[in-house]
This record gives C-alpha cells, sequence and structure tokens, in this order.
C-alpha cells in the first residue's frame, strides 16, 4: 500500500514520529505527597514541595515507577534497571522549580515496539525508542485579566510517562492508530485514564517530508495535542505546509509549532533565536534509580493479558473473524464486556451480536458501553434464546432495540410482547396449509419448476406468524408439503 | 552574667540539670551579649521573645525530669535553614521577608532535644563566599583583631556562625558547609567546626546551594559540645533522599578513646604555594601532637588535589544556576514588576541576587549549556571521581588525614580583590572533603604571630564522625587553646 | 576560548538575569578569567574516568502511594507578592 502524497512537482513521503505525554494513574504525585486527581480547586493539590519553596526536596514515588515498568513491559520493551534523573532547565510560570525533573539519558524503559492494524486489514509494528518518567507542569491561565496570567499549580508534579516513537509512521491515519492503539494498551494495564479531554494524554507530533528514498528531511515539532482529530489535523496541514514550502525551493525550519484549533493550521510557536538550551544534568538531589530484575519479573507476572494476546486467543480458540477480534479488543471495556457475555453462549455469535447490533446502537445513541443499559449478562442471555431457538435473529434484533431503550432483560421483553418463536409443529403445518391453500395457483407454478418461489412462501409463512414461527421448521416443512405431493 | 557565658555546652548542661542556673537566665545572659556585641553583626534577627518562651519550656521539662540532649542550651541558625514563623532569607535581597511555614529537619531535631533558639546569623549570599561579605545585611566582624586592630572577615559563608560563637553571642550555632563554609570560618574565629558525611544531616528545609556537596554542621566552642550538638543534629531523613540509614556513632564516648594505634596520613600535596610559614609549623606542630599521643604518621599522596577547586567551580556554580532557578519572584521573596513575565524574571533576578551570586549563576549556566557540558560539567565530574579515589586508596592505609584548614588567618573586610579566582582560594584545603562526601572537623590549633587563630583540619572516613572526634580531642587537648578573641561579650579583653 | 560580550548576553538571557549592556565587557572579563583557570583541568586524561554524580552509594528511596501532603493553600500564598482567587499570579503570558 502506498503511502505517497502527490505534490506538484511529484511524489513525496511523509514521515512521523509522536512523544505521547501520558499521565501515570496514581494517588499522589510523583516527587510530592500531593493528590494527583484532577478538578481540585486551584492550588489546592500543592504541597511545598510543588511551589517549589526554598529547601524542599523530592522524594520518589514507588508506585508511580512500576506503572513506568507495567506501561514498558505491555510495550514489549526493555526495562532499564538503573535509570537517571535529570533537570531540564527553563523558566516558565508553571514550572515553579525553573525545571522539569525529567530523564533524558538513562530513561526507565528503553526499546519497545507496538503493533497498529492498517485500513486492508494488515499489521504494521511501529518502533517504541524510549519512555520515561517526568514532572507535569502546571497551568497558566490568560483569559482571567486583561494583563495578567493566573497560575495553579494542581498539575505542577503529576508523574507523565513520555513515550517516544521512532519515526515509523508514514500517514495522519497511521498515526492516529498508533495513539488509539497506545491509549488502548495504556488503558488495559491501568497506568493510564487515556482521558484526552482533561490532558491525561496529549500528543507532540514530529512530521517531515521527503522525496521517497532519500534521507530525512528537517521535522517540524507540533506540541500538545490531545484529540485524535486533532493529531490528525495537524498531521495534514503540516505535510501541505511543508511540500509547498519545498516545492516553491525554500527551506523547513527544524522549530516547535501550535496547532491552531479555530483555524486548522499549525503556526510557529517560538523563534530560533529564542531557541532553548535546557542544560540538562543529573538532578543531585536525587540518586540513581535502581529496581531488581525480581521487581521487574513480580510486576510482568502480574500483567493483564493485552488486546494483541486477546485478538490471537479470540480467532485462534473461538473462531473469531480477524475484524470482530480486532473490533472487541479496540478498547479495554468491550473486551472485557466481551468475555462476560461470551462466557456461556455462543461466542461467535456473541461478537456479531456486539459488532452489529450493540456497537450500531451505541453509536446511533451516542452512548458508551460503560452507560449501556444492557448488561454482558443481557447480552449472553439474549442469545441464549436464539440458540435454544426460543426466538428467531429476527425477533431478537425487536428484542435487544427494547431492551437497549428501557434495560429489561430477554426474557422480560419476549414475554411482555409475546414474541416467543413458534415451534410448535402442528401450529406451524396449519399455517402453512393456510398459506398453501391462499395461493394455489403459485403452488402450481412452483411445482412445474419455478423454485425461486420457495422464498415467497417462507415469506408468506412468517408474516402469518407475525415473525415467530421457527424458521427451521419453517423451511423443512414447507419443503415436504410443496415437494411430496407433487 | 559573664559567668554563665563562661560555661561550654557540656558544663551548662550539667548546671541546667542541676538546676544550679535556669535556662531562662542562660539565654538572657547570651541574648545580652548578642546586645552587647551587636557591631559584629553576626545576627541578623535576633528573637529574643521566641528564645525566652523556648526556655521557659525547656526550663518546664527540666523540672519535670525529662530534659532532652541539649536541653536549654541557646543556639544560633545560619540564615541558610528554613526556621518556622521566623524570616529566613539566606542573606539575599530575593528571599527579603521571606517567613517559611515550615521548619528545616536540623533544626527541628535541636528543638526537639530542648535547643533553644537565639535567632538567625548572617552568611554569605546564598553560601556563596569565603568572608561573608556577600551578605545583603553587610558582613559579619570576626571578633578576634590583630594588632591593627582593623576589622576581619570571620570567613564563609557561615561567617556569623563563627563570629557568634567565637564572640560568644551564642553557646552553639548550625552552619553549613559546600566547599568550607562551616570548617574556613571555624578556623578564622578559633572555634570548633565538623562538616559531617554527606547524607548525615538532612538537608530538608536547607536553603540550597550546591546539593551534591552541601552538609550541615555544628559550630562549637569546644570538640565535646561538638559531639553533643551533632548527636542532636543527625538523623535519617525520609524527606532528603540523599540522607544514610546508617546509625550515628556514639560521638560522645568517643572522645576519650585518644589516638594510640590509629594511622593518621599526612597529604604531600596539601603544600601549597603561597601558604603562611605559620600555617605549616602549625600542622607540623599538629602532626607532632598526634605523634606524641601514640598515633603513626603517614606521608600519603592524594594526587588530584589541585584539580580539585577548579572542579569545584565548575560543579557548584552549575548545580547552583540550577537550584536558584526557582527564584523568580513569582510565589515568595522579592518582586520587580514589569510588563512581561520575562522581564519580570529578569528585572527581578537582576535585583534580587548580588554579585557574587550572579556570576556563579552566570559561570553555572555557561558550563551547562550546550556546547560546553562536556568539556566542563562533565570533565569536573571525572575529576571528581578521581578525587574520590584518592581518597578511597588512601584510607585503605590510614583512619584519618590531617591537613591545615586554611592558607592563611582570617583577612580583612573589604579587602580589595580584583581576580574572583583569588578568594576561591581560600577553599584550596577544604574542597576535596565535600567532592568526595568525607567528614571533615576544624579545631583551633594556635595564634599566628600577629595573635590570630589558625586552625587544623582532620579528615576522616565516611561515616567515621566518631574518629574524627577522637583526634579532635586529642588536638584540642594538646594545643591547650584558651586564648580568647578579642572582641568577646562578658569581657573577654 | 574566549567568551565575549555576545555570549554573556546570551547566558544572561537564558538565567533571566537582567545585565545592563555597559556590564557585559567587564562581566565577560571576570568570567573569562575564572575559565581560563578551570582550564588546569584540561591537563587531566580523563577519557577512561566514569564520570560522579554523587558521592551517595545507596540507592534512591522510594515512598508509597499516599497523599500525605497538599491542601496547604495558606502556606503555600502566604509570602506571595500578587495572588487573586488562590492562583498566583503574574504578568500576562503569551505563547
Ligand atoms: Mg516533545
Ligand atoms: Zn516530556
Amino acid at each position: 500500500m502506498s503511502n505517497l502524497v502527490s505534490g506538484r512537482t511529484g511524489d513525496w513521503e511523509v514521515v512521523i514520529g509522536l512523544e505521547v505525554h501520558a499521565q501515570v494513574t496514581s494517588k499522589a504525585k510523583l516527587f510530592s505527597g500531593a493528590s494527583a486527581s484532577f478538578g481540585a480547586a486551584p492550588n489546592e493539590n500543592v504541597s511545598l514541595v510543588d511551589a517549589a519553596m526554598p529547601g524542599m526536596l523530592p522524594v520518589i514515588n514507588r508506585e508511580c515507577v512500576y506503572q513506568a515498568i507495567r506501561t514498558g513491559l505491555g510495550l514489549k520493551a526493555k526495562i532499564n534497571l538503573k535509570s537517571v534523573f535529570d533537570r531540564k532547565n527553563y523558566f516558565y510560570a508553571d514550572l515553579p522549580q525553573g525545571y522539569q525533573i525529567s530523564q533524558f539519558k538513562d530513561p526507565v524503559v528503553g526499546e519497545g515496539v507496538l503493533r497498529i492494524v492498517l485500513a486492508d486489514g494488515s499489521t504494521r509494528d511501529i518502533g517504541i525508542e524510549r519512555l520515561h518518567l517526568e514532572q507535569d507542569a502546571g497551568k497558566s491561565m490568560h483569559d482571567q485579566h486583561p494583563s495578567k496570567s493566573y497560575i495553579d499549580l494542581n498539575r505542577t508534579g503529576i508523574a507523565l510517562m513520555e513515550i517516544v516513537s521512532r519515526p515509523d509512521m508514514r500517514s495522519s491515519a497511521e498515526a492516529a492508530s498508533y495513539v488509539r492503539k497506545l491509549r488502548s494498551i495504556l488503558r488495559y494495564l491501568e497506568t493510564c485514564d487515556g482521558n484526552m479531554e482533561e490532558g491525561s494524554l496529549r500528543a507532540d507530533v514530529n512530521v517531515s517530508v521527503r522525496r521517497p528514498g532519500e534521507p530525512l528531511g528537517t521535522r517540524t515539532e507540533t506540541k500538545n495535542l490531545n484529540s485524535l482529530r486533532f493529531i490528525q489535523l495537524a498531521i495534514d496541514h503540516e505535510v501541505v505546509r511543508q511540500i509547498e514550502v519545498l516545492e516553491d525551493g525554500g527551506e523547513i525550519d527544524q522549530e516547535t509549532r501550535l496547532f491552531d484549533i479555530s483555524t486548522g493550521a499549525t503556526r510557529t510557536m517560538r523563534s530560533k533565536e529564542d531557541a532553548h538550551d535546557y542544560r540538562y544534568f543529573p538532578d543531585p538531589d536525587l540518586l540513581p534509580m535502581v529496581v531488581t530484575q525480581d521487581e521487574v519479573d513480580e510486576l510482568a507476572s502480574c500483567l493483564p493479558e493485552l488486546p494483541d494476546d486477546i485478538r490471537d486467543r479470540l480467532i485462534g480458540n473461538y473462531g473469531l473473524s480477524a475484524y470482530d477480534a480486532s473490533v472487541i479488543t479496540e478498547e479495554r471495556e468491550t473486551a472485557l464486556y466481551y468475555e462476560a457475555a461470551s462466557n456461556n453462549a455462543d461466542r461467535k455469535l456473541v461478537a456479531n451480536w456486539m459488532t452489529v447490533e450493540l456497537f450500531g446502537a451505541l453509536n446511533k445513541s451516542g452512548q458508551s458501553l460503560t452507560d449501556c443499559l444492557v448488561s454482558p449478562k443481557m447480552l449472553s442471555a439474549l442469545v441464549g434464546l436464539i440458540s435454544d431457538g426460543t426466538i428467531s435473529g429476527r425477533i431478537a434484533k425487536d428484542v435487544f432495540c427494547e431492551m437497549f431503550e428501557t434495560g429489561k432483560d430477554a426474557a422480560t421483553v419476549v414475554e411482555e410482547k409475546g414474541l416467543k418463536q413458534v415451534s410448535d409443529s402442528d401450529e406451524i403445518e396449519v399455517l402453512i396449509d393456510e398459506v398453501l391453500a391462499a395461493n394455489q395457483d403459485k403452488v402450481l407454478e412452483y411445482r412445474s419448476g419455478k423454485d425461486k418461489l420457495f422464498g415467497f412462501f417462507v415469506g408468506q409463512v412468517m408474516k402469518a406468524s407475525r415473525g415467530q414461527a421457527n424458521p427451521g421448521m419453517v423451511n423443512e416443512t414447507l419443503r415436504i408439503k410443496l415437494d411430496v405431493s407433487s | 552574667m559573664s559567668d554563665l557565658l563562661d560555661l561550654n555546652a557540656v558544663e551548662a548542661r550539667k548546671a541546667l540539670i542541676k538546676k544550679s542556673i535556669s535556662a531562662v537566665e542562660l539565654t538572657t545572659a547570651y541574648l545580652g551579649a548578642a546586645e552587647a556585641t551587636a557591631g559584629l553583626n553576626n545576627y541578623v534577627n535576633l528573637t529574643a521573645e521566641h528564645a525566652l518562651s523556648m526556655a521557659a519550656e525547656s526550663d518546664k521539662r527540666i523540672n519535670e525530669g525529662a530534659p532532652g540532649l541539649l536541653e536549654g542550651l541557646p543556639i544560633g541558625v545560619k540564615d541558610l535553614f528554613c526556621t518556622k514563623g521566623v524570616t529566613s532569607t539566606a542573606c539575599s535581597n530575593i528571599l527579603r521577608g521571606f517567613v517559611p511555614p515550615y521548619e528545616s529537619t536540623v533544626t527541628s531535631n535541636l528543638w526537639n532535644a530542648g535547643g533553644v533558639m537565639l535567632g538567625k546569623l548572617n552568611c554569605d549570599e546564598f553560601a556563596m563566599g569565603s568572608g561573608n561579605e556577600t551578605s545583603v545585611y553587610g558582613p559579619a566582624i570576626n571578633p578576634w583583631q590583630g594588632s591593627d586592630k582593623v576589622d576581619l572577615v570571620p570567613g564563609g559563608s557561615s561567617g556569623g556562625s563563627a563570629s557568634a560563637v567565637a564572640a560568644r553571642s551564642a553557646l552553639m550555632a548550625t552552619g553549613t558547609d559546600t566547599g568550607g563554609s562551616i570548617r574556613q570560618p571555624a578556623a578564622f574565629c578559633g572555634v570548633v567546626g565538623l562538616k559531617p558525611t554527606y547524607g548525615r544531616c538532612s538537608r530538608w528545609g536547607i536553603v540550597a546551594f550546591a546539593s551534591s556537596l552541601d552538609q550541615a554542621g555544628p559550630f562549637t566552642r569546644n570538640v565535646a559540645d561538638n559531639a553533643l550538638m551533632m548527636s542532636a543534629m543527625a538523623s535519617y531523613d525520609l524527606k532528603d533522599s540523599t540522607s544514610t540509614k546508617i546509625p550515628l556513632q556514639d560521638l560522645m564516648g568517643a572522645l576519650d578513646r585518644g589516638v594510640k594505634g590509629l594511622k593518621i596520613g599526612v597529604p604531600r600535596e596539601y603544600v601549597m604555594d603561597g601558604m603562611d610559614n605559620e600555617v605549616v609549623n602549625l600542622w607540623e606542630q599538629g602532626q607532632a601532637w598526634l605523634r606524641e599521643a601514640g598515633a603513626e604518621l603517614v606521608d600519603v599522596s592524594l594526587p588530584h588535589t589541585k584539580y580539585a577547586l577548579p572542579a569545584y567551580y565548575i560543579i557548584a556554580p552549575a548545580e547552583a544556576s540550577s537550584n536558584l532557578a526557582r527564584y523568580d519572584g513569582v510565589r515568595y521573596g522579592t518582586r520587580v514588576d514589569a510588563d512581561t513575565l520575562d522581564g519580570m524574571y529578569e528585572a527581578t533576578r537582576a535585583a534580587g541576587f548580588g554579585d557574587e551570586v550572579q556570576r556563579r549563576i552566570m559561570i553555572g549556566t555557561y558550563v551547562l549549556s550546550a556546547g560546553y557540558y562536556d568539556a566542563y560539567y562533565l570533565k569536573a565530574q571525572k575529576v571528581r571521581r578521581l578525587i574520590k579515589d584518592d581518597f578511597d586508596t588512601v584510607y585503605q592505609t590510614v583512619d584519618a588525614i590531617l591537613t591545615p584548614a586554611t592558607p592563611s588567618a582570617a583577612f580583612p573586610v573589604g579587602r580589595k580583590i580584583d581576580d574572583p579566582v583569588t578568594n576561591f582560594l581560600n577553599d584550596v584545603f577544604t574542597v576535596p572533603a565535600n567532592l568526595a562526601g568525607l567528614p571533615g572537623i576544624v579545631v583551633p590549633g594556635g595564634l599566628t604571630s600577629n595573635g590570630l587563630p589558625l586552625g587544623l583540619q582532620v579528615l576522616g572516613r565516611p561515616f567515621d564522625e566518631a574518629g574524627l572526634y577522637r583526634v579532635a580531642a586529642v588536638l584540642e587537648d594538646a594545643a591547650g587553646f584558651t586564648f580568647k578573641a578579642a572582641r568577646i561579650a562578658g569581657g573577654g579583653s | 576560548m574566549a567568551v565575549d560580550k555576545t555570549i554573556v548576553a546570551k547566558i544572561a538571557r537564558l538565567a533571566r538575569i537582567n545585565v545592563p549592556d555597559e556590564r557585559l565587557e567587564p562581566l565577560a572579563a571576570e568570567l573569562n578569567g575564572i575559565l581560563n583557570w578551570i582550564a588546569e583541568l584540561d591537563e587531566l586524561k580523563t577519557d577512561h574516568v566514569a564520570p560522579l554524580a554523587s558521592v551517595t552509594d545507596h540507592a534512591l528511596p522510594m515512598r508509597d502511594d499516599v497523599v500525605t501532603d497538599g491542601n496547604c493553600l495558606d502556606d503555600i500564598l502566604s509570602n506571595v507578592p500578587e495572588s487573586a482567587s488562590g492562583f498566583f499570579v503574574v504578568p500576562k503570558v503569551v505563547e
């Protein structure tokens, strides 16, 4: 599959690398005992350490380290038993220390890999270069006062994982599926809630273009994109802009850019004259961080099953289609839902019902799985009624709609509406006889060789039964009656 | 009240527990002494009321029969320590008026042991200096004078602490030592000062200068008092990641163990160009005292000694440039208003930091900046390794090392020196211990012909403060240093 | 290598210290004095020496994931030069 973009003067290849900042799920901050929760009043979740009061010192939160290691394991990455915290020095209003504690030279997690599924169903491995722990900054608000900015340090010092990919992506769609997959893995691992609106997951996108086969072009970095749509829009805009610049004979400046939500365009954030010089050096308040192989092994043994493994299991053991398996495992919630719903039911049928009816209904209503009235158990029961012939698949669709709207369980709906499938052979025979009697002409046509009319008779019988006749039995009995009497 | 001031800490403690004196009486005497010697400018904030109420509490605890290790003993605190509810400024304009809502671990330990805080003591701005002349409050003065009666520096950066203990306006005092800031002033003022092993005293709540080098320690009149104070100061602190769990030895018990059988190294590289003869003579005298007391003196080599100072003047400013970034006018301290955020930062920091601090921030920023990191900072870290290795090697054969404390005695206040490097040379004998994280103690050894004190330094193995006190007690005994400064409270002169 | 006025201005900017133009030259001279003296280190061959960042040889201690701090707005703002409704206030920042 070719990802080339054609310009005025020929084709271009797009090269994309991502730096994702994922907020670590933890109770307290990375280096202070203040709460890492969201939505507190201004400066409420701030300790003396976070406010960088004189003489305050950082002490690391073990759980944040473990979360980073769990994530590294989930990315099949190398865990570095010894890593180092550095200071990244720069001045900013929401950075009280005047430096961010981060990991520059020796990150806690090294190289790993993340598999994405492309539009055509094929998969591609995107290289992970590293994952390191660092502190989040605070928040500046610029719209509270005409000449002042207001600073809230609640976020200051919350643990972030910065996950850096290799420049392995070739289109904005690939970038989006990378982020979607990464987010999914983080949520499976419960190491980050992946909530992009609240800023728990932000991406910096590095984009460059080149002629196919040429060395890498100069890249730009567009910072802090907090939705999949913005990530795609920013990349698409950047690609068009860069190609235009290059085709006009210009050069790309290696620079940091901002994505403007209102215009859908990227623009220069900092001029080169004011380039940052972060003066990284090992934080002397901290010591090299050492974890043992035993600790890593223990964390590995407690890791939940991850989407790729579950997907393989659904295909291999349950015979699900690759498509169904992918859709079901994309989100941890759906995978858990599926496992619960299919535990005592026809696995394939449940998969089918989830991907078609359930997801369709959710999509249409704009609901998420968590606030869906149909619980896994309820879906399981519905599928059970189909399997044991209590209701037909067609009827089941109506039953599901009712369940989805009212939260009633399948048996209740079937009972209330009298939808139970008619499987009584006498009753079906009576129905068939009535239909045949009323359509003598068609019977003759059929018997003279017009086989296609079989479907017509089935339809008439089902109609007469208001859809409740067991279709298998209708088929069978019809065939006997039509063929035998010839 | 002069007899109260004559008591050293160990004696005062006995008298307090016997109730032959009260903590309030003792504190009152020291507050009077501080006022009487106010001309020395060693206090930047005398907290009399606070002191008297703490003393009253001490008396209560003594009456209840539950005195702490430092019960009722009046202590001065270097202004680098954050003290809850009491202005703490690091003697910098940028922290003018800063009142911490928290208490440093070291001072908490002292108050928990019953110590009484007299007030905050002068120091070099952010502990950067060797003469206490960079303080925003003006220089502290050394109570000692030569025959010319010229005002001398008490040394730095803990100059106010050394001056106050020497002038008897504090029975004991805290200091911090990043490159010699306890030991050099102790030598200049004829008192005992210990820089503990890095990690012994918590750095939590102390305004940071260079985090990998900073270490708090005690100033006292004599070695036993020092061991007493150190026993209360040190602690393992979960709030300081570099704090050590290794338990403190019995320091008081070490005092009379003597040095018989100890091997004491004498590093040949500590003979420097331009060193006063009197300094060399005292050093040799010190060796003789230890030999007479039964120690074996061993010639040792610390080959990278001369590189310690330049390495220090890369590492310390580098760390400082980052540590001092938080003083930006946003959350506390001085702010100089401007229209833009950067304008506010630049104006605030230009007005808030003095020349020496600015110079060191600039050096530190430069050596860490892109293109220079490897040549300066990384190089200095490698040299630091070599210096530490030197000590590790020597400590395989000797128990402690004896050196001079300073290349000269105290110098006049305001001595005009154009070349900042000349000032740095004050720290030449003290800096290596900071780079290697080793404990070091300075004890007064004698006087120059001009009547000024000179000190001897003993360096020890990591976490062997007890070993230092053993050697220091022997030196103190042999030196019999009973001279008193000229400008001493309670009428020494 | 010598530090000149331009470099001093650049360092001052990085360190956010306002240095008046007339101070740049003298500061450059002072810094050069110090850097020349530091250059003594170049005598030492250190290619195979591992840098030493800290003398402490224990591993980084770690704390449990428990909220033990925060909720101290009064302490946080007790020394603030300017604040409003619980926020720190600074001159407007334009990104
Ligand atoms: Mg980035
Ligand atoms: Zn980052």
